[in-house]
Order: C-alpha cells, then structure tokens, then sequence
C-alpha cells in the first residue's frame, strides 16, 4: 500500500513535471505565399510565441516533400539565404517570421498553391530539455504579390 | 570745354557702370547657371552608373530566352526604359518584393508605363523552366517578361553585369537556395545602363527615377 501510493504520487509527480515543462505556444497570422504551376517551393510566415524558451526545429505538411526553417538576411544588397537548424523563441517574445527575416520554407511542393487555400503545416520544437511538440496549423494562402502579411491593414 | 570734359567724364563713368553691371549680370548667370546643373545632377536617388563598363548585353552564347522561348536581346528593348532584376523564382520574398514594387511603378506611371520593359532573370534555370517563368513573371504584371539563360551560362551572365549569386547545397540535391544581388537595373530609352537600384528602395523613389529617364 505504501508502495503503491509512493508510485502514485510520483508517477502524478512526474505527470505535473511533464505538464508544466510543455511549453504553450501560440501562432497567429500564418500565411503562405501562392505558387504556380512548376515552382516548387515557398515560404510560410507566422509570429510565434512561446511561454517557455523553445526552439522551432523543422516540421512537416502533407502539400511538401521537406519542411525547413530558412533564414535570410541582407548583407548591403545582397540577399542571403539559408537553412537554419533552429529558431530560437525566447520565453514569452514574440518572433515574427516575416519576408526579409525568417520564414518556414515548404520544399518539394507536391501542387500549386492558390490564393484562398489553407495549407496545414505540424511545426515541430525542442526546448533546452529535449522535450519535443508539434503544433498543428492552417496557414492562409496570400497572393504571389503579397508583401507583407500585415499589408492590407497599413492602407 | 569744361562743359564737354564733364560729358565725357560723365560718359566715362556710365561706361564703367554699363561694364559693372554687364560682369555682374553676367557672373550671376554663369553662378545660376552651375546652380541649375548642380540641381540637373543630383536628383537620381538610385546609385547612378554613368560610365558602367558592364551590363552592356549578355554574352551571346548565354542563349537568352524569353518566357514563351523566344530569343533575346538587351537591344530588343531599346526605345523602352528597361529594368532588369536578377532572381529566381524559389526566393521567397526579396524577388517578389522586387516585382511587387515594379507592379506600384507601373501603375503610377500610367500611361507611361507602356515605354518601360520590367525584365526578370532567372539565375536558376535548372529549377526556373520556361514554364515556371511563364507563369510566374506575367503573375505580377502580364507586361512583364522572364528571361531565362542556358543553366551552363549563368556563372558567365552573371560576371558580364557584376550580378553576385551564391548556391548553398540543400538537404536534397533539388532544394539548394541562392543568394544573389538583390540590385534593380535601370537602362535609359538609348539602351544605356544608367541606374543600380537598391532594394530597399521604395516605389516612389524608384518612379521619380524612372520618370526623370523617361523625361530625358
């Protein structure tokens, strides 16, 4: 009985653990740029937000063959860009993933991507501890022209 | 003969007033004059490419061709103020930003934009097929025409415009990305390669540049 309830309390210990070190993580304004016919690839963009320090590692969709996070930075006037292994995402910071910053970047498309679409997209992150989550989300598919997500609010 | 001495003194010094006030008259021209050409040269906000030594036409066996196949030339499109971007069709923002601000151009133009040829050149031919280009470049504006190299001739085209372009190896062999100038080409109506535009440049400073080549 006393080993019972010891296993018990610590396995309810273990559960609160493993509660409380999942981090929330909310994603508002994914979006994805159109496609068209014969490109094979594009980039999602999102703000994250995180009440625990995490990092975003990659993800998967059923609409591409490979899903990575991108970085591109201007160096002068040259457009640098690149895979990253990780996205950092500071406890309780925003972090936009936007163009001309870092994006999510959908490779190997298996369709077109056409405006008034929805593409779900499992991203995946691993905070300090190796605890792993996936969010699931639908991002709106803008306009090729898009330049920003925000762009039809500044007017 | 006192009377005809003070004429001719008097005579002499309007002489030398007329004389003053021409020298002044004139130096105030010449002064306004290099004051308006200062003002003739400064305008340009883009970097200005005077006496470029490049980008004058492609190398001939780069085998450029358009979006629909056919081949072309820079000096097809003399007569028209051309811009020409270097990309390809995977970025995922700085090429359609680029062609998104020449989409704001062509409409403030108005009428004027039917004498400008926004041109889109792929530095990736192997991924950017001519029927990627097709659909994609006209996307932004039908007007607008992509522009492809024989894969083998990019390295070659790019040097001819001082275009810097970098291949990163992906984790596949088909999803390498590129880093590449990110700078707009503007040729004047003579077909002369006059204007660098910075990508950070915004759409109305890249019309005020336009109109004024236009205007020459």
């Amino acid at each position: 009985m006393k080993n019972l309830s010891i296993s018990l309390i610590s396995s309810l210990a273990l559960l609160a653990f493993s509660a409380q070190a999942k981090a929330d993580i909310s994603v508002d304004n994914a979006w994805v740029r159109a496609t068209v016919p014969g490109k094979t690839a594009t980039g999602a963009f999102m703000t994250l937000k995180s009440d625990k320090a995490t990092q975003l590692v990659g993800g998967t969709s059923p609409v591409a063959g490979l899903v990575e996070v991108h970085e591109m930075l201007m160096e002068g006037d040259i457009m640098k860009m690149r895979a990253i292994p990780a996205l950092k995402l500071p406890a309780n910071t925003p972090v936009e993933l936007k163009p001309g910053s870092y994006h999510v970047m959908l490779m190997k498309l298996k369709t077109a991507l056409r405006e008034g679409e929805t593409v779900p997209i499992k991203l995946e992150f691993v905070d300090a501890s190796k605890n792993k989550e996936t969010i699931e989300i639908k991002a709106a598919v803008k306009p090729l022209t898009e330049k920003s997500g925000h762009e039809h609010h500044q007017h | 003969m006192s009377i005809i001495s003070t004429k001719l003194k008097s005579g002499r010094w309007q002489l030398v007033l007329l004389a003053t006030f021409v020298a002044l008259s004139l130096s105030l021209a010449v002064a306004w004059q290099g004051l308006w050409n200062h003002q003739e040269t400064i305008p340009f906000k883009a970097a200005s490419l005077e006496n470029a030594d490049f980008g004058r036409a492609w190398p001939v066996d780069a085998g450029v061709v358009d979006h629909h196949g056919q081949a072309r030339s820079l000096s097809d499109f003399r007569g028209k103020v051309v811009l020409l971007f270097f990309g390809y069709t995977q970025c995922p923002d700085v090429c359609p930003t680029a062609l998104h601000r020449a989409t704001q151009l062509m409409a403030a133009l108005g009428q004027d934009a039917e004498k400008v040829q926004v041109l889109f050149m792929t530095l990736d031919p192997q991924r950017d097929t001519l029927e990627v280009l097709s659909h994609y470049v006209p996307a932004f504006d039908p007007r607008f025409i992509g522009l492809r190299p024989q894969p083998g001739a990019v390295a070659d085209l790019a040097r001819t415009f001082q275009v810097f372009y970098h291949i990163n190896t992906g984790s596949s062999p088909d999803t390498y990305t590129l880093d590449h100038s990110a700078t707009t080409y503007a040729y004047d109506l003579h077909g002369k390669l006059r204007l660098a535009i910075r990508h950070a440049a915004a759409a109305d400073e890249v019309t005020a540049d336009i109109r004024r080549l236009l205007n020459e």
